[in-house]
């Protein structure tokens, strides 16, 4: 890469600041893999259809492969790597559990992500609140119904965390 | 009533796959590893003229069927699939060659610069032009007196069904990775079935059987997808490793996965029924023609187990079957979770209501009529040895789903339908005797921990988690006292395919009896013991005739699907889904929900939206933006029950489940969608774009 072609992006990973110097249009999602080792951020489509690369910025759920640096210029991104550590993924990986959601786990950290990116919009969504907010989010094992139940099991064991 | 076994515990791999630090293959490291991309066909068929090939950068090589040491073909059933294309090729898609080395937008250059000179053919590309010419594949069997001039007086009622191609689509492609350290070669990769994998680089390479070496690592997602077709990612980034002396990846992207990988095969069955003069269903007749793609793979598979389904739930005797497979120049169709059930069960209850629909009668009452019951003989003569609780089945689902005031009382644009179905336990025919062989072994170790060895693998149902509770529990120690990790060929005996429901009532019933040893020997401490499959004695099977039991035991199913209509979108949305399953002991509560779930949801994608077409031999729908799958937002939540009928001849009374769970929903969705709309429904899928085709034709 000659140095034209090259930016200088400050953002937060995961908590830390991070000086990215680089092609400022590569695909976030091999940036945030391939740079920074964060493989819990998964390639399902690579056209924004199926969620397991989903990523928090700014709080907000986004696709990864969708994005390129410059548009996280300044803001905080969070992928499951970062999100693992607090109290809120605690609550929703004994969810997950409890409601049997998970299977072959592709798309589990996008499910993740989706769910607290959910959470935080809306502490005690309904059913169906649930099942269109995680439609972004593909998953052929498990039919849904048990990462929806996570969900709202999730909501109520978390009640007053988000 | 319910088993101990059956209450749920935490999946062994649940923590690191919430918390997402499980590695897949495209996860994994691979210092000084190289990529390899796989240059393909343009051309349906045509003999390739000439290679042009661009001078190449170090450390970036071209792997060609030149750099085979051995057989060109990646062996299944017959050896007619090419690890290369050599002189000709037979689809779109098709492997010419690939171009190995570290940067993945090098090779994709150097793949542009690479020409290809082909001389095109006439390609077939519908089964209908296929037909112009001989099966590749054909069986035919008759159950009871088939006389066809005693039928012919009869009254007859004939219809046929269509269903298309279904894309697995796990949500991890497939991906392989291997690495060459003379003289072993080492795969690892996203797989179903390691052994398979094994014996297609065994048969590429000729190397002796102790310098192959294949690990499965994490794999999201099987569904069948992942059974037959690793073993051509397997060949080709072992060839690429052992040629470049580096690691090599092969992560397919989605386009290419869902463009070139093996799908459901499509299929057209015609079925006739005979009556007699008190309109009793008195004789059956099937005619089932499969399109196998390009090459054979695992066809005659999964036309034997299309064929043998095809009776149903119902004892209708004579029953004549003849089925042929067709070879088209579109990608070879492989393995998908039903193995023919699907198109089966689509096609026989769909039938069953129509004939209903003729006579004036109950769909339900139809069919009670006709119930299979224990000691009956099966499709190919053999015999339903054990318990058959059909009548309680379809009781539970009655009271369960209110069926019959569902169906009578249905509103307009609302629709409310039926299916009984069932599903063959492990392999087709003699394959559980004669071919398979399964070989597990249990190590004791000193510290009192019991680590199950078998090839059979984890691609999400929760095998490491369900063998190691049948263990537990059989040798009564804390399940944490058992050891289960992903399999690989250097450690594990092979214990047969991670395929057709057999994992747990197979598998698992090899690893119970094996407890017995081990408790025996407990005091010993340290030991490793090892067990083969026991064929059920009282089974036969005439490969040739195709006559007696075609499995060693079978699995049953009933669905109920409620629907409404939007007369102006032609959109159907789903309000109540019911299931009732008879699969023995479930082993453990939340898996089953896991597989019934999934499979329903999967099943109801084939039966309304998953559609896929070739259009002059290319896959028109090659991403997941134009493949719809069904997501969150579009069934409602399942309900379920099994029944308590625990199978003798199961670990701990479990019968196969995996596979059932997809069988019969889209017959059940179907119906429904013809109460909703008053049309006849005979193919699949029931896109919105189809029914109102079919309301526009059949309300001329």
């Amino acid at each position: 890469m000659n140095s034209e072609n090259e930016f200088s992006i400050v953002f937060s990973l995961n908590g830390d600041e991070i000086h990215y110097l680089g092609d400022p249009t590569r695909r976030l999602l091999n940036v945030l893999r391939e740079d920074y080792h964060l493989t819990g951020v998964k390639e399902g489509c690579g056209e924004g259809e199926c969620g397991a690369c989903a990523i928090l910025v700014d709080g907000h759920l986004y696709n990864s492969c969708l994005m390129m640096p410059y548009q996280i210029n300044h803001k905080s991104v969070l992928t499951i790597e970062g999100f693992r550590e607090s109290k809120r993924f605690e609550i929703i990986s004994r969810a997950f559990e409890a409601a049997g959601a998970v299977q072959c786990g592709f798309c589990t950290p996008g499910m993740v992500m989706a769910t607290e990116a959910l959470l935080r919009k809306n502490p005690h969504p309904l059913r169906d609140e649930i099942a269109r907010f995680m439609s972004g989010n593909l998953c052929r094992c498990t039919g849904y119904d048990m990462i929806i139940k996570a969900v709202m099991i999730a909501s109520e064991a978390g009640d007053g965390l988000w | 009533m319910t088993s101990e076994i059956s209450n749920p515990v935490k999946r062994l791999d649940f923590d690191e796959k919430i918390n997402g630090s499980i590695r897949y293959t495209a996860d994994m490291e691979h210092p000084n590893g190289l990529f390899a991309k796989t240059l393909r066909s343009e051309h349906a068929y045509a003999q390739i003229i000439n290679i042009t090939t661009p001078s190449l950068p170090d450390g970036y090589f071209i792997i060609t069927s030149k750099d085979i040491p051995h057989n060109n073909t990646i062996p299944v059933v017959e050896n007619d699939w090419p690890i290369f294309a050599e002189d000709e090729v037979h689809y779109i898609g098709e492997p010419i060659l690939l171009i190995v080395g570290p940067d993945i937008q090098m090779i994709e250059k150097l793949m542009d610069q690479t020409i290809i000179e082909y001389a095109p053919f006439k390609p077939t590309l519908t089964l209908k032009e296929a037909m112009q010419n001989p099966p590749h594949l054909e069986l035919s069997y008759t159950k009871g007196d088939f006389d066809h001039t005693t039928l012919k007086v009869l009254d007859k009622f004939e219809e046929t069904f269509e269903t298309g191609l279904q894309e697995q689509a796990y949500l991890e492609t497939q991906s392989m990775m291997a690495i060459y350290e003379a003289p072993v070669i080492k795969v690892y990769g996203s797989m179903q079935c390691p052994y398979y994998i094994k014996d297609a680089l065994q048969n590429a390479l000729a190397f002796s059987p102790e310098n192959i070496e294949v690990y499965q690592n994490p794999t999201g997602g099987g569904f069948g997808g992942k059974e037959d077709f690793p073993s051509v990612l397997g060949v080709h980034t072992a060839l690429a490793a052992i040629k470049s002396g580096h690691p090599v990846k092969m992560i397919y992207d989605r386009s290419e996965d869902l463009s070139y990988t093996t799908k459901r095969h499509p299929c057209k069955i015609k079925l006739t029924t005979y009556f007699d003069e008190n309109h009793h269903l008195v004789a059956r007749e099937a005619d089932i023609i499969l399109d196998s793609g390009a090459y054979t793979g695992l066809t005659n598979v999964v036309l034997q187990r299309l064929s043998f389904s095809i009776m149903g739930v119902y004892n209708i005797t004579p029953l004549h079957v003849s089925a042929r497979a067709y070879k088209t120049h579109t990608p070879p169709n492989g393995a998908f979770r039903g193995f023919g059930g699907p198109q089966a069960f689509f096609a026989i209850e769909s039938h069953m209501n129509h004939i209903a629909s003729r006579l004036g009668v109950n769909p339900l009452d139809l069919r009670n009529a006709y119930l299979v019951k224990q000691g009956d003989m099966t499709s190919t003569e053999g015999k339903f040895r054990h318990p058959v609780k059909l009548s309680e089945l379809v009781w539970r689902m009655e009271t369960m789903s209110d069926y019959r005031n569902h169906f009578a009382e249905s509103e307009e644009y609302a629709g409310v339908g039926i299916s009984l179905f069932l599903h063959g336990c492990g392999f087709t025919g003699s394959g559980e005797k004669e071919l398979l062989k399964s070989k597990v072994s249990l190590a004791k170790f000193e510290d009192g921990t019991v680590e199950i060895k078998a090839s059979s693998t984890e691609i999400g149902q929760g095998s490491l988690t369900t063998l190691s509770k049948i263990v537990a529990q059989a040798l009564e120690i804390p399940i944490d006292k058992v050891i289960h990790k992903l399999p690989s060929t250097a450690n594990c005996p092979d214990s047969g395919p991670t395929v057709a429901s057999r994992t747990t009532m197979i598998v698992g019933k090899i690893l119970y009896e094996l407890c017995g040893e081990v408790k025996r020997r407990w005091n010993e401490p340290r030991f490793e013991v090892s067990a083969m499959y026991k064929y059920p004695s009282d089974l036969f099977w005439n490969n040739t005739e195709l006559k007696g039991d075609a499995y060693p035991e079978y699995a049953w199913g009933a669905n109920v699907v409620r629907v409404t209509f939007n007369p102006v979108t032609y959109e159907v949305d789903v309000k109540d889904i019911w299931a009732v399953y008879d699969i023995g002991t479930p082993i453990d509560s939340k898996m089953v929900k896991g597989q019934i779930d999934g499979g329903i949801v999967q099943g109801l994608g084939y039966a309304s939206m998953e559609e896929m077409n070739h259009i002059a031999g290319k896959v028109l729908q090659n991403r997941l933006s134009t493949y719809i799958i069904p997501c969150s937002a579009d069934f409602p939540e399942i309900k379920s029950a099994t029944l308590f009928n625990p199978f003798e001849e199961g670990p701990f009374g479990a019968r196969g489940l995996g596979e059932l769970t997809l069988v019969g929903i889209a017959p059940a969705y179907a119906a429904a969608v013809e109460q909703a709309t008053g049309v006849k429904v005979n193919a699949l899928p029931i896109t919105p774009e189809r029914l109102r085709r079919l309301i526009h034709e059949q309300r001329k």
